[in-house]
């Protein structure tokens, strides 16, 4: 047919070699930034002279070992980790629901985790004993997944039909289940006593301030495993992208895909939100990102999604620290910052996508 | 031999298919016609196991849920009638997604001599987003050859069940298509196509099955079932085949444009 004689040769442009340079790029960025985290605070600790003390064999004053190991060190491990766990759970979500505008904290996920954790702090103390000694000081971490895990299904169940997932259903389910949440958290706040209520405004606040290695050790693992179960998904991910009756005729079981990624994302966003509370903007911004740079890809999107947001909650919390020193800004209120407006610009570009 | 015996699907209260009986044979091109809403995209549905039915169906003589998805896909693949992309992938990126299951023998250069075959070669690094409706089309046809680029592997049939393979085209690639969906079967391998455009069937067709009201009205040859009783009764309009109008008024068939292609490459 003379129709589709085409014969020009094209040099095919591989975006996977510049996802591949980026994944390096990336990495270094995140060395550079963890190691100004550990040098930047309020206290004034100079990294250095401690590094130096410890090089010319001298022992760093206490003070300095105690800021940079109990405070500033678990405090870098934990936004790693939920940098991380952030910007990979929402790749991920968009991935499932097909749509560039979900995020764990736009569609209500962290809201459900949040609920978990409060209903955790305050009404854990009324557990029976044997759960209580089965889950340990797992129980808030634990609760939060439940819930976010819980609000994933629901959203997913609510916003799909015939396997087609409706970008306004999603979005307004999403405030409906977040109004939930908040309302029933609210409650919850209402019967709590002072101790609890303190430990309950850090949730509010968002915050990795209140990291300490106990919460890394009980999240870290957690969150680790989530994010290496997520990597396996990139394929489905990228199968899904062409629907999900063509992802099922290439070959892909479905619907264990989706079960898993939906376990995946409650997993990390559940421990995530359970040490630092509900942070916006990073699951949404970072893959848009990425993919604006590397193509939408899932298999190299997801590793570096993980690199660079960590790398941005890293810097999100250096400012936090240093920008009203010596009080500190909650993090989400940077995040929202500098997230929301790339939010608005995503949906203003997208228009067509929302007219659902 | 792609075989379904006795099918019913009902969707809620409504009954789709109801007792419908359809064989395609590996080496030809089978076509389902019949008017909107007489069960054809629900019985291609039921082929490739996206739809609960009762009945049997069995693709190379084993029963369709006997496969798991991966080995399915390995066997046949699907165009469905319109495909819309969530994220912004290049032409050959949407082309080697088709090659998840890797049963194309891992071969790199099958994604390009796909999209080669289809005409869109030099559109291997356009964003899928931005190319036409039928430029699209083309495209999914690119990554469902690709998925089952030997129309027989290993002594066995593979499949292309196509649904509406040229509603979006313009005559041109209407028949480019055609031709890549007719001499696939010629190579030995399956094809089922839904089909709209009536002189197109007739025109590649090897066998024909027409719907109407989720029932199998005639199944055959095109001369044996494109007939006027048969037409008529299935599309509720008085039809006459072969019959050119009257004098003076233009009329445009796929026949005539192969006819001058044809003459072309003999001079």
């Amino acid at each position: 047919m003379s129709v589709l004689a085409d014969t020009r040769a094209v040099q095919i442009i591989d975006r996977s070699q510049r996802a591949r340079v980026v994944a390096v790029g990336l990495a270094v960025l995140l060395i550079v930034v963890s190691v100004s985290s550990l040098a930047i605070g309020a206290s004034g600790t100079s990294l250095w002279r401690a590094l130096g003390d410890i090089a010319a064999g001298r022992r760093a004053t206490q003070t300095a070992s105690v800021v940079l190991w109990e405070i500033r060190a678990p405090r870098l491990v934990m936004g790693i980790c939920v940098g991380a766990a952030l910007a990979v759970s929402g790749a991920v979500l968009q991935g499932l629901f097909r749509n560039p505008l979900a995020d764990p904290g736009l569609i209500g996920v962290s809201a459900g985790a949040g609920l978990g954790a409060i209903t955790a702090i305050v009404l854990g103390a009324a557990l029976p004993m044997w759960i209580a000694q089965a889950v340990g000081n797992q129980l808030v971490p634990v609760a939060a997944f439940l819930g976010g895990w819980a609000t994933t299904i629901v959203l997913y169940r609510v916003a799909t039909r015939n396997g087609r997932t409706s970008v306004a259903t999603m979005l307004l389910a999403g405030i409906a289940l977040a109004a939930l949440a908040g309302a029933l958290s609210g409650i919850l706040v209402y019967i709590a006593d002072d101790r609890q209520l303190r430990d309950l405004t850090f949730w509010g606040l968002g915050s990795l301030a209140g990291a300490t290695w106990d919460k890394v050790t009980v999240a870290a693992p957690i969150i680790v495993v989530a994010i290496a179960v997520a990597l396996t998904l990139a394929g489905g991910l990228n199968g899904l992208a062409l629907g999900e009756a063509t992802a099922r005729h290439i070959g892909i079981p479905v619907q264990r895909m989706k079960n898993l990624a939906i376990l995946t994302v409650a997993a990390a966003v559940g421990s995530a939100v359970a040490v630092s509370g509900g942070i916006g903007f990073i699951g949404i911004v970072v893959p848009h990102l990425l993919r604006l740079a590397t193509g939408p890809d899932h298999r190299m999107l997801l590793i570096n999604a993980a690199l660079l947001g960590a790398s941005l909650l890293l810097l999100a919390d250096v400012i936090s620290r240093v920008i009203i020193a010596p009080a500190e800004l909650p993090i989400g209120i940077v995040t929202a910052v500098l997230g929301a407006p790339v939010f608005l610009w995503i949906l203003l570009r997208r228009r067509g996508l929302v007219d659902l | 031999m792609l075989m379904a015996h006795n099918i019913s699907v009902h969707l809620g209260h409504r009954s789709i298919l109801s007792d419908v009986t359809f064989s395609a044979k590996a080496g030809e091109l089978t076509a389902i016609v019949g008017p909107n809403g007489s069960g054809k995209t629900t019985l291609l549905r039921a082929l490739t196991g996206d739809v609960a039915y009762t009945g049997q169906i069995t693709i190379n003589d084993r029963a369709l849920p006997d496969h798991p998805p991966w080995e399915l896909a390995t066997i046949r693949a699907v165009l469905p009638q319109a495909t819309v992309l969530a994220f912004p992938f290049t032409v050959i990126e949407v082309v080697r997604i088709g090659l998840h299951s890797g049963v194309s023998g891992g071969r790199d250069d099958v994604a390009l001599h796909a999209l080669h075959r289809v005409g869109l070669g030099s559109y291997v690094n356009r964003v899928y987003q931005e190319l036409s409706g039928g430029e699209q089309q083309r495209v999914q046809l690119a990554r469902v050859l690709a998925q089952v680029w030997d129309p027989v592997m290993d002594g066995t049939p593979r499949w292309l069940l196509l649904d509406e393979p040229v509603a979006s085209l313009d005559i041109g690639h209407q028949l480019g298509v055609m031709d890549i969906a007719q001499r696939y079967a010629q190579s030995g391998g399956g094809v089922v196509a839904i089909m709209h455009d009536l002189n197109l069937t007739a025109l590649y067709a090897d066998r024909v099955a027409i719907l109407s009201n989720g029932r199998v009205l005639a199944d055959g040859t095109v001369s044996d079932v494109l007939t006027d009783t048969w037409l008529s009764r299935a599309y509720g309009c008085d039809i006459r085949v072969n019959t050119p109008p009257a004098p003076g008024k233009t009329y445009i068939l796929p026949h005539a444009a192969t006819i001058a292609v044809h003459r072309k490459l003999v001079s």
